[in-house]
C-alpha cells in the first residue's frame, strides 16, 4: 500500500473498492460457467487451462489494486521477483520428477 | 530501546521496516502454498482414468465464501483507508464487518467439513457399493461383531467409477433416499475423510491449512480492532501501518483462495 505517502480520498477508495469487487465477481461466474461447460468435450484440460487463466487474472486484480502491488516500490518486486523465480523452480522441479520412478518401481 | 523505522522509511528501502517485513513473510507464505499447489498437480495429474472425484465440493457454498472473501478483503482496505484520513469510527465499522465476514467464511468451511466427515462410502458383500449421509445406526451397531444397522441417506451403485464424478447424468438421476444396512452385509466402510483418498487428502490439507490463515489474521484484526486500537491515541501513524501490515496480509489469504476455489471446487 504504497500510496500511503499520497493522499487518501475515502470515497475513491469505495469506488475503486465496489469495481474490484464486480470485477472479482464476473470473473469468478466465468469460472463456474466455464466448469459447467462443455468446452473441450470429455476432456477436464481445456475447461482447467481456461479456468486457472481467469483464476491469474482475478488475482492481478486483488494484488493489484487491492494490495497496491502496481504501485510499489522496486525492492518489493525485487523479492517477488525471486520468489516466482523460486516458486517455478519448487513447481517445476516436482512436475519434472513426475514420472522418474527408481528401476523396479511399481505403480497402482 | 525505540524500535526504529515503524513509521519512518528507511533511505535504503523506502519501505518502513515492518512492511519489508510482511512482503518477505509473504514471499515464505507462496512457497509453503506453491509446494501443496505442486503435490496437487502432482496427485491430479498422476490419476488414473476416471479416478479424479469431479463434484465432490458444493459449488455454491465455494461461491458464497468467495463473495465473503472478496468483502472482507474489501472492509479491510477501507479500514485503513479510514484510518489515513483520521476517522476511527469508520475504522472500527469496516474492521468489526472484515471480522464478522471471516466468521461467515469459518462457519461455512467447518459446515462443509462437517459434511465430509458425516458422508459414507459402504462396500457390501454384494459387490455394490452404498454411498450416503450418516443418518442413524442401532445402539448394538458393531462392525467387528456383525451387529445392527447403519442408516444412510443416498444411493446404491454398482460400480465405483460412478461415483467419482458426481456431475455426471448417471449422478444426476440417482434417487437418493434412506437405506438401511445390517452390519452383516457391510464389507468395508469409511467416510470422507483425509484418508479417504488422494483428493480428501489434498483438499483437507490445503484448505485446512488456509482456514488455519483465515483463524490467525482474524485473531490480528481482532487484535487491532480491540486492546491494540489504544495505539491510536498514542501513535496514530504506527497504528495505521500496523493495519497495513494485517491487511497485507489479508489480502494475500484472498488471493490463496482465488486459486483454492477453482482448483478444488471447479475443476
Amino acid at each position: 500500500m504504497s500510496e500511503s505517502e499520497h493522499p487518501v480520498v475515502f470515497k475513491d477508495y469505495l469506488r475503486r473498492c465496489l469495481l474490484v469487487l464486480l470485477a472479482v465477481a464476473c470473473m469468478t461466474a466465468m469460472m463456474i460457467a466455464t466448469s459447467f461447460s462443455t468446452i473441450g468435450g470429455a476432456s477436464w484440460t481445456p475447461k482447467v487451462a481456461l479456468i486457472l487463466a481467469i483464476a491469474a487474472v482475478n488475482a492481478f486484480v486483488i494484488a493489484g489494486f487491492l494490495m497496491h502491488l502496481l504501485s510499489e516500490k522496486k525492492l518489493i518486486y525485487t523479492v517477488l521477483g525471486f520468489t516466482v523465480f523460486f516458486f517455478i523452480g519448487l513447481a517445476g522441479l516436482t512436475i519434472w520428477a513426475m514420472h522418474d520412478f527408481p528401476v523396479g518401481t511399481t505403480t497402482h | 530501546m525505540e524500535i526504529p523505522y515503524t513509521v519512518h522509511k528507511r533511505a535504503d528501502t523506502g519501505l518502513y521496516n515492518a512492511k519489508l517485513g510482511i512482503w518477505l513473510f509473504l514471499a515464505s507464505e507462496v512457497m509453503l502454498f506453491g509446494g501443496l499447489f505442486s503435490a496437487y498437480v502432482l496427485l491430479r495429474v498422476g490419476a488414473g482414468e476416471g479416478t479424479w472425484p469431479h463434484g465432490w465440493l458444493d459449488v455454491r457454498l465455494g461461491t458464497i465464501n468467495t463473495i465473503l472473501l472478496a468483502l472482507s478483503a474489501i472492509t479491510t482496505l477501507l479500514a485503513w483507508a479510514a484510518l489515513k484520513v483520521k476517522e476511527f469510527g469508520k475504522f472500527k465499522f469496516y474492521h468489526a464487518c472484515t471480522m464478522l465476514l471471516a466468521l461467515s467464511f469459518l462457519g461455512i468451511k467447518s459446515y462443509e467439513y462437517y459434511d465430509k466427515f458425516h458422508h459414507y462410502e459402504i462396500k457390501l458383500n454384494n459387490g455394490t457399493i452404498a454411498d450416503g449421509h450418516f443418518v442413524e445406526q442401532s445402539k448394538d451397531f458393531d462392525l467387528v461383531k456383525k451387529t445392527g444397522t447403519f442408516t444412510i441417506h443416498g444411493h446404491i451403485v454398482e460400480r465405483h467409477a460412478e461415483l467419482m464424478d458426481m456431475r455426471s447424468d448417471e449422478a444426476k438421476k440417482a434417487v437418493h433416499e434412506e437405506h438401511v444396512i445390517a452390519a452383516a452385509d457391510i464389507k468395508h466402510m469409511e467416510n470422507y475423510s483425509p484418508r479417504h483418498n488422494t483428493f480428501t487428502a489434498i483438499y483437507f490439507t490445503m484448505s485446512g491449512l488456509h482456514a488455519l490463515h483465515i483463524l490467525g489474521g482474524t485473531l490480528v484484526i481482532f487484535y487491532l480492532w480491540g486492546p491494540g486500537s489504544k495505539m491510536w491515541k498514542t501513535d496514530p501513524e504506527r497504528f495505521t501501518n500496523r493495519i497495513e501490515v494485517s491487511g497485507l496480509f489479508w489480502h494475500f489469504v484472498d488471493l490463496v483462495w482465488v486459486f483454492l476455489f477453482p482448483v478444488l471446487y471447479l475443476t
